[in-house]
This record gives structure tokens, C-alpha cells and sequence, in this order.
């Protein structure tokens, strides 16, 4: 019997168990796939050392900071700051035809640049970040709509669709519009903290944190899917894994996001229906001969859209490449530079042709997809193509088989349970679905879990 | 356990919580929230410690007590001033 089972064994689901076998809980996190991360995971192909998932770990704030996500983090799960050894970002811009937005880890960069772009919108955009909601309180804001509210102080809806792409690009589970609460978590974690990376990227936070929760006596187990959460009277009392292993357990938290989990659970009139999420993305990765900066790209991040209106939604097509992310591992503030030059595009990407198409036809698809996306790219950078050694390239159907979300949604389910209960009394959710994302977000999720449902109670 | 070492206790305590803070200069008499900018999570978290290490269980609608060392040094003495310091 244990005190706690947990569902997943991406970045919530390890922060959770830390917090409870530090406080001497019997825990075991059950992980479906052959690794731990879920959707932020790494891999290696070729010699070669892959990031999945992260483009950047947000939230940064510099050594010594005492207030914010990442010291809160690192002070319950017991790390130092120079643990998870983040290097900032050397600066990043949102590019529209013939305008651009330039950012770094110091808001004053952006307001001096929405100043040179846009002159008539300084004092609104200053408004709207006296107006953004602390993030202890984004409960309050639930549900409101960010393109309600940014559109009644930003009175140019141009620099209202500047602002949401990377907003929405970094953590906007519901198409078109965005939840405010959600617009100010997004807003302070990228604009008002910023950018970084390990240099030795993803796995340098993932391996802490599996190491960690080790030390501490949490058992892992991968390759253990779990097929249901056995109920007796309302509650769960255990799991039946994939193989038909039954574990007991006192409660459990899941990861796995709120309909997968609502399908392990026996079907009750009780269990409240949600939909899933439907944003998904491809990724096409181009390892070059030399470093992006000898191309003269200097940016950590671009995020681009081609016309002034920016489209969030599910397109019709596999691909939708009039918008998309440009990320480069290299070009963080680091003493020396990364081994290999690299250049990521994300884009996004409708899971159900993806998840249709008859396999050699995946194969070609993502071949003719790499070459649309990679010349979409080229338009807001400078042209990388004849430095390209070697590609790779993930779809939504990857992303579906990493992390177990249904249709590959990255950010998990248009409607969030803040309070992570469910119709079992001592059934949570933690991770995407519960609402805080990005990495050090969803690290957050597991911590408050984990705090509020199994150490208070005593 | 005196006074002294209860204080030893929540120093080392809170030494484990904020691994990159300079204790050396904490006051005893200002409230922790300011001097080391602690919030909700973290005063659970001297709770949770102090419970794990001595078993001596703090009630919900006591936290306020622990507010600065000095206040919480005196509202720990009699639950564990007969314990000894481990």
C-alpha cells in the first residue's frame, strides 16, 4: 500500500513526488512511456543530443532573486539556484511584415520598442502591466478572455496579436482566444522574467529532479501504463497497470491530463466531461555545420507571423506555416559556445491528418513539410539552408506518444482544473491540465498538489 | 531542548529551505516574510520539517506564531523543551 501513487513521470508528477517522499511518504510514480519527461523530454539519434519540448525555461529570474516561480521552486524542492545552472537568453523579437518587437530578460527592452513601433500605445501597454494579476491570484481571472481585456487597453489590435503570439505559442491551450489568467501567467513568466537554458539543456532539470526524488526513497516504474483507477465508494483505492499488476494506494495523483484520466476511472454519472485540447505542432530540427551566429543569427527566439492578423487555431491542413517559433539552443548567454549549431521550427499542426496518413506517406509528408516550413522560416531570418548536415523532425503524433495527450496537445485540455480535484475524493490532477505550464510552471503544479491534498492534511 | 537550541533548529531549518540566503545577519525580532520574502509554501514547510524531525504537530491556526525566530522560538519552548535536540 502506498501513501501516494502518481500518474506520470514528466516534470509535475517528479516535483510532487519530491515533496512527498522528502516528508517520508511511501510514493510511486508510474510512467507508460520507456523515459521519464513526458512532454519535455531529450534523446539522442546520430551522436547527437536532442531536446524535446523545451525551447527555454522560462520563469528565469537571476541568482538571489527571492520572489517569483523559480525561487519558490527551488526552495520546496530543496535545490540551489546553481542546480539547474540556467543561462539567460541573449535577446528574441516577435517579427510581423515589416514591423518587429525585440525582447530580452529586461522589460524595459520591449516598452522602449513598443514606444518605437507603436508611439500612441506606451502609456496602455505600461497600464496593462500595472494591470496584470499576481500569480497567487489567478484563480479571480478564470474564464475572463485576454483578447477582451488587452483589447480595451491596447487600443491597436495589431500590437494585441504582437503580444498574444508568443504568449499563445508558449502556453494557450484553447484556440483563438487565450484565458486571462493564463494571459498574465504567460505575460510575467516570458516578458517580466524571460528566457534561459541549461547549456547542457532539458535533461540537466530532469535528471535533478529524478535524482532527487531517488534519494528521497520514491519508486519509479517505466513502462508501467496504467489501464484504470480501481474505485470502491467514491474513491480510488489502487490502480491496474497495463500488464494487470494491481497497486494499492491511499491517493493518487494524476499527470496524464483530465479526459485521459477520466478514462482510467470507471464511468459514473458523477464524472464531469471535458474536451480535449486540439492545438498541436511539428518541429523540424536542422543541425548546421557551424554556429547560427556565423549566419548572422543572433536571436535566442523569433516568433513570426506573415500577415497582421496571427491565426491560433487547429489548421485545415497538416501544417500551418504562415506562423511558427525559431529557437536556437546556441544563442544563450553561455562562457562557451554549444558543440553543434542548431536551428528548431515550431509550427503548428492539425493531429488528425498527421494521425491518418498510412506510414510510408508520414514519411514523405514530413520530408515535403520540412522544406515548407524551414523556407516559411527563412523569410524572418537569415537563410540557413546550405549549412544543414542533418534534419529531424517530430509531428503531433510523436508528440501524442510521448506524453499520452490526446491528439498530441501540447498544452492539454481549452479548460483548466485550477484545484485539481476530481469527482473521486482522493483523485487529483496535477500537471498541464491543471493549469500552470511551461517548465517551471508545471513544476509549480506538483508542488502545490502535493502541498495542499497530501502534507497538510497531516 | 533550550532556547538556544530550538533556534539552532529552525535555523537549520530554514538554512535547508533557502539554501542560497546568508542566515548569519537574520534578526530575530523582524518578521521572516520580510527578511527572506517566505510565503504560504514556505511556512508549511517549517511545519512539515519541524513535525518530521520532533513529532510536534502545529496547528493550522498557529502559524501566525511563527512570524520571526523570536516568536517562534517562544511558542515551540513548551511543546519541546522537554525533547532532546537531534
Amino acid at each position: 500500500m502506498y501513501d501516494t501513487i502518481i500518474i506520470g513521470a514528466g516534470m509535475s508528477g517528479l516535483a510532487a513526488g519530491i515533496r512527498l517522499a522528502y516528508y517520508d511518504q511511501s510514493v510511486c510514480i508510474l510512467e507508460r512511456h520507456t523515459t521519464i519527461g513526458g512532454l519535455n523530454s531529450f534523446y539522442r539519434l546520430g551522436g547527437r543530443n536532442y531536446d524535446v519540448g523545451l525551447h527555454a525555461v522560462t520563469n528565469f529570474t537571476p541568482k538571489g532573486t527571492k520572489r517569483g516561480p523559480l525561487a519558490r521552486l527551488l526552495r520546496q524542492l530543496r535545490f540551489r539556484w546553481d542546480d539547474f545552472a540556467l543561462v539567460p537568453q541573449i535577446g528574441s523579437k516577435v517579427a510581423f511584415p515589416g514591423i518587429e518587437l525585440k525582447f530580452n530578460n529586461d522589460i524595459e527592452l520591449l516598452t522602449s520598442e513598443v514606444t518605437r513601433a507603436f508611439p500612441d500605445q506606451t502609456d496602455n501597454f505600461l497600464r496593462l502591466i500595472d494591470g496584470l494579476i499576481d500569480y497567487d491570484q489567478i484563480d479571480e481571472a478564470a474564464g475572463e478572455s485576454a483578447r477582451g481585456i488587452v483589447g480595451e487597453i491596447i487600443t491597436d489590435p495589431l500590437l494585441v496579436d504582437m503580444l498574444l503570439c508568443p504568449l499563445m505559442f508558449y502556453g494557450c491551450a484553447r484556440p483563438r482566444d487565450m484565458d486571462y489568467g493564463q494571459f498574465c501567467i504567460m505575460f510575467r513568466s516570458i516578458f517580466l522574467e524571460g528566457f534561459s537554458r541549461p547549456f547542457a539543456g532539458v535533461r540537466v532539470l530532469l535528471k535533478n529532479l529524478v535524482r532527487r526524488y531517488r534519494e528521497l526513497g520514491g519508486e519509479l516504474r517505466l513502462r508501467a501504463g496504467v489501464r484504470r483507477i480501481v474505485e470502491e465508494d467514491g474513491r480510488a483505492v489502487g490502480v491496474e497497470l497495463d500488464d494487470g499488476t494491481l497497486l494499492e494506494s491511499r491517493r493518487i495523483f494524476s499527470s496524464a491530463g483530465w479526459s485521459e484520466t477520466m478514462r482510467m476511472c470507471q464511468k459514473s454519472d458523477l464524472m464531469p466531461q471535458r474536451a480535449s485540447g486540439e492545438l498541436s505542432f511539428t518541429e523540424t530540427i536542422s543541425v548546421l555545420d557551424r554556429q547560427p551566429a556565423d549566419l548572422g543569427h543572433h536571436e535566442t527566439i523569433i516568433f513570426f507571423n506573415d500577415s497582421n492578423e496571427f491565426h491560433w487555431e487547429k489548421p485545415d491542413g497538416l501544417v500551418d506555416v504562415r506562423s511558427g517559433v525559431i529557437c536556437s539552443p546556441n544563442n544563450f548567454c553561455y562562457e562557451k559556445p554549444l558543440d553543434v549549431g542548431m536551428i528548431r521550427v515550431t509550427s503548428l499542426a492539425n493531429y488528425d491528418r498527421w494521425a491518418g496518413l498510412p506510414e510510408e506517406r508520414y514519411r514523405l509528408e514530413k520530408l515535403a513539410w520540412y522544406d515548407r516550413i524551414v523556407d516559411s522560416a527563412v523569410r524572418f531570418m537569415p537563410d540557413f539552408r546550405r549549412a544543414v548536415t542533418d534534419t529531424d523532425m517530430f509531428t503531433p503524433t510523436t508528440i501524442r506518444r510521448f506524453t499520452g495527450h490526446d491528439n498530441g496537445a501540447v498544452y492539454g485540455a481549452p479548460d483548466k482544473q485550477t484545484d485539481g480535484t476530481t469527482h473521486l475524493k482522493n483523485l487529483y490532477i496535477c500537471g498541464t491540465d491543471q493549469g500552470w505550464v511551461g517548465i517551471i510552471g508545471t513544476i509549480i503544479s506538483g508542488i502545490m498538489i502535493a502541498n495542499r491534498y497530501a502534507l497538510r492534511e497531516g | 531542548m533550550t532556547n538556544a537550541e530550538i533556534r539552532d533548529v529552525i535555523l537549520n531549518i530554514l538554512e535547508g529551505i533557502t539554501p542560497d540566503d546568508d542566515l548569519t545577519t537574520l534578526k530575530d525580532d523582524a518578521p521572516f516574510r520580510e527578511q527572506l520574502e517566505l510565503d504560504s509554501m514556505d511556512f508549511l514547510d517549517i511545519v512539515m520539517e519541524i513535525r518530521k524531525r520532533y513529532r510536534v504537530q502545529v496547528p493550522e491556526e498557529d502559524y501566525e506564531q511563527l512570524a520571526s525566530m523570536a516568536s517562534t522560538v517562544a511558542y515551540l519552548e513548551p511543546m519541546m523543551k522537554d525533547l532532546e535536540k537531534v
